[in-house]
């Protein structure tokens, strides 16, 4: 579970205070308007921003002032995902090891992530050579060798087209249920949140005004700033 | 946002060792100018540091005067025949060891030389000619790069308006390239002012010597440490104010200006301006061709292989490699601090300029007087020749890591941060590859700048520890000028070699 409690972040001119429970093994989608604070609501649990104030814990654990590779956290980006010079195989093992130096039990885990995300056959090209769908499932696969209990994902297929989005969603929802994972993911596409979230969270202005049943949210009349950001 | 945070011990060994040099090479010089006073500001320093300001100055504004009308017209010809090639040879003598153009100036317009008597070149007259060859091309190729930066609209626009050369220059060329200049100058000025090979070989003597030279000569020739301490004294305030001057400009500009596409122009077409451009195009042939073709011409009958210019062309290889190998260790951690900190920013922007702030013999002055009182030359000279020459590369390895360091940081950072990539696994697997080439480059840079160097062989060589400048440089004081002009040209072709190697590299980058 995430809590975070009474967090206050200030970015330039807008104050953020965000308090917010991800329970064990939910599937939260995260949307709002640009600018009202979903990447660094993700950032701010993922150890990449400190909170002025309040606390963040993970499964009852503070990490508020953890670094970002000692929490439990796994994070997928929009890209930069991969480092180029080194192959599929490669940017996946190092979510084992830093130094790329692995005994034979690791190597296997490697090999069997890569299968489960469909990447076997490519396993040692380069991620020039192979397709932007393909390039995240590689951190698909790097989250899965990780092993950690927390799974963010900051509009991790923005760039992809529909089929390869909800292949990929599918993806990420299946291993995500498979092992527990608490898992949130912050998108512009309420229909990415349609299909594979069990709550919804909508962000405006540095508050999270509504975290609520997936369905529900969607068809709340009480949230002005929800309709209009969905235009209509 | 959380930062990927380098670690700072190896920023801070590499600060200590910049110190330690620093402090052994500053601290004798003031201690020894201290117990004098103003009593050992001479005559002679006045003379010496008049005529260091005088040759300075007047190089400064010569190469100015043919520089910037070389540049213009350079960018406004933008389709001649042989513009490529001119280009190509105006970064010749960026490249060239000083000591190699000084033979070969000598070879031209010596007493014997095609063109002598044209120029009386022992004294001023020669320090200016070859520090003029040296910075035409130097002021051309940086404020051609301000006139290529000017945006295809202005162009548009200029011709649009039917504007005159003269309001074309006043309106746009102008404000494009002021504050260049102003850098190129301030650049030139204080190359010249330190400059070494060229006062040594062509001055010398008491009525044309530069603050450099007089030290080497106090230290060496006169054995005066006293003497040495002041000239250093004087020196170190003369280029610490101009560096911090240039630094509060907004940098020196030495980096090699890359060529870009350049924006059509639709002015200089006229008879007039293509007659001036013409006319400023063959000037500058006539200052460069003569020489390289000399070099080219007199050195190839003159390579005479020998166990010398062996053992010469090893030990170049040797120091140089372990000077660049050294630079690079030095800068690599403070540029890794510098990319992701603006306190190490201003930190390591005045750290790799070390060697300009305290020139060279400045700083040899103290070593000498620190070190070799208790251990004697021959045991240290390698490695004071190393260090020094390694402080020199300084600047020119950081302009090449720094940007390259700073690409990869922006990529890489968070992802490194999210995986607990850091230290030297990250160096192996992420800037190694990634970086392949930037590197490679800042070696291949400081490696050419130790293989032309004469100034820290000349200050802390000894009869058996001979360079290939030192080489040329000795063969020229017993009259082999033959022999001299072949190994010089050895020496070009090893410099030119890396440098076609470091083009080739930095154009794929």
């Amino acid at each position: 579970m995430i809590r975070l409690e009474h967090v206050s972040f200030r970015y330039e001119e807008m104050e953020m205070r965000f308090d917010a429970q991800f329970p064990t093994a939910s599937f939260t989608a995260v949307i709002g308007p640009s600018g009202g604070g979903k990447s660094t609501l993700l950032n701010l649990i993922a150890g990449f921003e400190v909170p002025e104030n309040g606390r963040v814990l993970i499964d009852e654990t503070d990490v508020t002032t953890l670094p970002p590779d000692q929490r439990p956290v796994s994070m997928i980006f929009q890209d930069n995902n991969v480092f180029a010079h080194l192959d599929l195989w490669q940017n996946v093992a190092l979510g084992i090891a830093p130094s790329l130096r692995l005994d034979a039990t690791q190597k296997a885990r490697v090999d069997a992530a890569l299968a489960e995300v469909g990447l076997a056959a490519l396993a040692h090209r380069k991620p020039g050579e192979v397709s932007g769908g393909e390039r995240q499932r590689v951190a698909v696969a790097r989250a899965l060798v990780r092993d950690r209990p927390v799974l963010l994902l900051d509009e991790p297929f923005a760039a992809l087209g529909p089929a390869l989005r909800r292949d990929m969603l599918d993806l990420v929802k299946t291993m995500s249920q498979a092992r527990h994972l608490t898992t949130v993911m912050v998108t512009h596409q309420p229909e990415d949140a349609l299909a594979a979230a069990s709550h919804t969270a909508y962000l405006e202005t540095g508050r999270i005004v509504a975290l609520r049943p997936t369905a529900e949210l969607f068809a709340a009349k009480d949230l002005p700033g929800l309709r209009a950001y969905l235009g209509d | 946002m959380i930062a990927y945070r380098p670690s700072r011990a190896p920023g801070y060994a590499a600060l200590a060792l910049l110190g330690l040099a620093l402090a052994a090479g500053f601290l004798p010089v003031l201690r020894l100018g201290a117990e004098q006073g103003l009593s050992g500001l001479d005559p002679y320093v006045f003379r010496v540091l008049r005529f260091t300001l005088l040759q300075a100055g007047l190089s400064t504004i010569l190469s100015l005067a043919l520089g910037l009308p070389l540049a213009r017209a350079l960018a406004r010809q933008s389709a001649f025949p042989g513009r490529a090639l001119l280009l190509r040879l105006l970064n010749l003598p960026l490249a060239l060891p000083a000591i190699v153009v000084i033979i070969s100036i000598i070879e031209v317009y010596g007493a014997k030389g095609w063109l002598g008597g044209i120029f009386d070149i022992y004294g001023l007259q020669g320090i200016l000619l070859a520090h003029v060859f040296f910075n035409v091309p130097l002021a051309a190729r940086l404020i051609l790069s301000d006139l290529e930066r000017i945006p295809a609209e202005s162009w548009k626009l200029a011709a649009q308006l039917d504007l005159p050369s003269l309001a074309i220059w006043r309106l746009v060329e102008w404000p494009a390239v002021r504050s260049g200049i102003a850098g190129a100058a301030l650049l030139i000025f204080l190359l010249c002012a330190s400059s070494f090979a060229v006062v040594l070989t062509l001055g010398g003597g008491p009525r044309a010597t530069t603050l450099e030279v007089a030290i080497y000569q106090s230290l060496r020739s006169d054995f005066d440490p006293q003497r040495a301490a002041m000239l250093a004294l004087v020196q170190l305030a003369l280029c610490a104010t101009l560096a911090l001057v240039a630094q509060a400009w907004g940098g020196l500009g030495v980096s090699w200006p890359a060529l870009r596409l350049q924006p059509k122009r639709y002015d200089g077409q006229s008879a007039m301006a293509r007659l001036v451009d013409g006319g400023v195009v063959l000037l500058a042939l006539l200052l460069l061709v003569p020489p390289l073709v000399a070099l080219v011409a007199a050195g190839l009958f003159h390579i005479m292989p020998s166990a010398l210019l062996l053992r010469a062309l090893l030990t170049s290889l040797a120091l140089g490699s372990a000077s660049a190998a050294l630079a690079f260790a030095v800068t690599w951690p403070l540029a890794a601090l510098a990319v992701r900190s603006g306190a190490w920013r201003k930190i390591a922007s005045i750290a790799v300029l070390t060697s300009w702030i305290v020139p060279p013999a400045a700083l040899a002055t103290g070593w000498f007087i620190s070190l070799i009182a208790y251990a004697g030359l021959s045991g240290l000279a390698a490695f004071l020749v190393i260090a020094m020459n390694a402080l020199m590369s300084l600047p020119f390895v950081a302009r090449v890591l720094m940007p390259a360091l700073a690409q990869s940081a922006e990529a890489h950072d968070q992802l490194c941060l999210s995986l607990g990539l850091s230290g030297w696994s990250r160096f192996r697997l992420v800037e190694l590859p990634v970086m392949k080439r930037a590197i490679g480059l800042s070696l291949i840079m400081a490696l050419i700048l130790s293989l032309g160097d004469l100034t820290a062989i000349s200050l802390f060589g000894t009869q058996g520890f001979v360079t290939l400048p030192a080489l040329i440089y000795r063969q020229m004081g017993s009259y082999r000028f033959d022999e001299a002009i072949g190994t010089a040209l050895v020496l070009s072709a090893l410099v030119l070699a890396f440098s076609t190697l470091a083009e080739r590299w930095s154009d794929q980058r």
